[in-house]
């Protein structure tokens, strides 16, 4: 049962010395990313309000750090890190070309739903 | 049987079989073919989330209103702080399946059953939160009346801060009518439990009450909920309110369109359920470890593979608490 375990996160960046070590400080990292995500939900910061791409900036912020906190319990708590490269691509691409795609459908009808009501001669509001 | 053929001739060969392009054991890869695929029911809930979100996006209940409470802590607001303990539970909880997969690498028997036992906690103390956050959710806090055309009017006082229905009504307990039940009169008809108050009564007690206000659903262009001047709030309750409502069910939610209510039920429930069963499954392995299975096996992968699902839970979670309570 050799174990082989990738080491290093960050890109390099920061290397441990045993996967033990390892699992505590993507345990730090994970707790730091939830508590700036607390944090800016219950200041929500003026600043972040503006509209980004059809969004509030802030929750664009909010999605990026939920992937990135899923990109290191996938690759860290799950081992993806560690399985063959054509293990990882079959789960991960698979999922999120299907993920992505049945956002796009879905949020776009949404959207156009909201302009019926709101722009063309349906009336529900009473 | 003599003339059966043993050898292809492909052995060693890249079609030959034995071979193990994804260096991975038939379990484990199964798990995470299984994984893909609730993967995607979850993202099809919550994509379903987001387009009745994008359809109604100018009068979604705003989740930071709707999730402050804290056990223990009554009349104080504390948005999100529960879920934020909750998410910190089921990560925590995460992190001990990993070092018990760490341990039974090690084939260490005493480590894995500790961190197995810690595992199994995590995991109850977050059912038990997500059961707690259902009570608080159903029972509601201010209550509200709905009008005809379902909408939901909740009320503030002159400075914007929530006011519950039982500041200012008054239960007036001549026509107070009982719930009807199937034994008193036609059997074949039931109703659910009744609104402390009529929809008179929350008309009286507002006109008594100078400094109460209606607050509509609509989000205004600084991103809060539209409050109705004194006049307009008369006019609404009286002209269109047509039920009281308290707390949340799968047909009304004091905290506004339904739909958010059906969504919360749906999807943290199908995610409690994901850790229910991971729990009692995790339940299994840590019986199995305790009995020594897997030390005779010389391999600790079972407990491996359960962990992926139990990642896999932690995971969703994620993703849920964003989108629900985030967003």
């Amino acid at each position: 049962m050799a174990h082989e375990h990738k080491l290093a996160i960050f890109r390099g960046l920061v290397k441990f010395k045993s996967n033990t070590q390892k699992i505590w400080g993507v345990l730090i990292f994970l707790t730091i990313v939830t508590i700036i995500e607390v944090v800016l939900g219950i200041i929500k910061p003026e600043s972040l309000m503006s509209n980004v791409l059809g969004m509030k900036a802030l929750n664009w912020i909010f999605i990026i750090l939920t992937i990135v906190k899923a990109y290191y319990i996938t690759w860290d708590f799950m081992h993806m890190r560690d399985e063959v490269k054509a293990l990882r691509r079959m789960v991960v691409w698979t999922a999120i070309f299907l993920i992505l795609y049945l956002i796009f459908i879905l949020l776009q009808e949404g959207g156009y739903v909201f302009d019926v009501y709101k722009s063309g001669y349906i009336k529900r509001d009473f | 049987m003599s003339t059966t053929v043993v050898n292809t001739g492909t052995e060693g060969k890249t079609w030959g079989g034995g071979n193990k392009p994804l260096n991975a054991s038939y379990g484990k890869m199964m798990m995470w073919f299984f994984i893909v695929s609730d993967a995607l029911t979850f993202s099809g809930f919550l994509a379903a989330y987001g387009f009745s979100r994008f359809k109604f996006i100018d009068s979604w209940p705003i989740a930071d209103e709707v999730f402050t409470h804290f056990p223990f802590l009554h009349g104080v607001n504390a948005p999100m702080y529960y879920v934020a303990f909750m998410t910190f539970v089921l990560i925590m909880s995460s992190v001990t399946m990993v070092l018990a997969v760490d341990a039974g690498h090690h084939l260490n028997k005493a480590k894995v059953t500790l961190y197995m036992f810690l595992t199994i906690i995590g995991g109850l103390i977050f059912v038990g939160s997500q059961a707690w956050e259902w009570g608080t959710f159903i029972k509601g806090d201010y209550g509200a009346v709905q009008t005809k055309g379902g909408n939901i009017l909740q009320f503030v006082d002159t400075e914007g801060h929530r006011v519950a229905l039982r500041d200012f009504v008054v239960s007036d307990s001549h026509n107070e009518r009982t719930q009807h039940e199937r034994k008193g009169g036609l059997w074949f008809v039931s109703e659910g439990a009744l609104p402390t108050y009529t929809i008179e009564e929350v008309a009286h007690g507002l006109e008594a009450h100078n400094n109460v206000l209606v607050r509509t659903q609509i989000i205004n262009e600084e991103g809060e909920k539209t409050v109705l001047s004194r006049a307009e709030s008369l006019k609404q309750i009286k002209e269109n309110g047509k039920i009281v409502v308290e707390g949340a069910n799968l047909h009304v939610n004091e905290y506004g369109s339904p739909l958010f209510a059906d969504f919360f039920f749906f999807i943290t429930g199908f995610h409690g359920f994901h850790v229910f069963s991971g729990v009692i499954i995790n339940i299994i392995i840590f019986f199995n470890v305790i009995l020594g299975t897997y030390e005779r096996r010389k391999n600790y992968e079972m407990v491996e593979k359960v962990g992926l699902y139990w990642h896999f839970v932690d995971l969703v979670w994620v993703f849920v608490f964003t989108f629900f309570y985030l967003v």
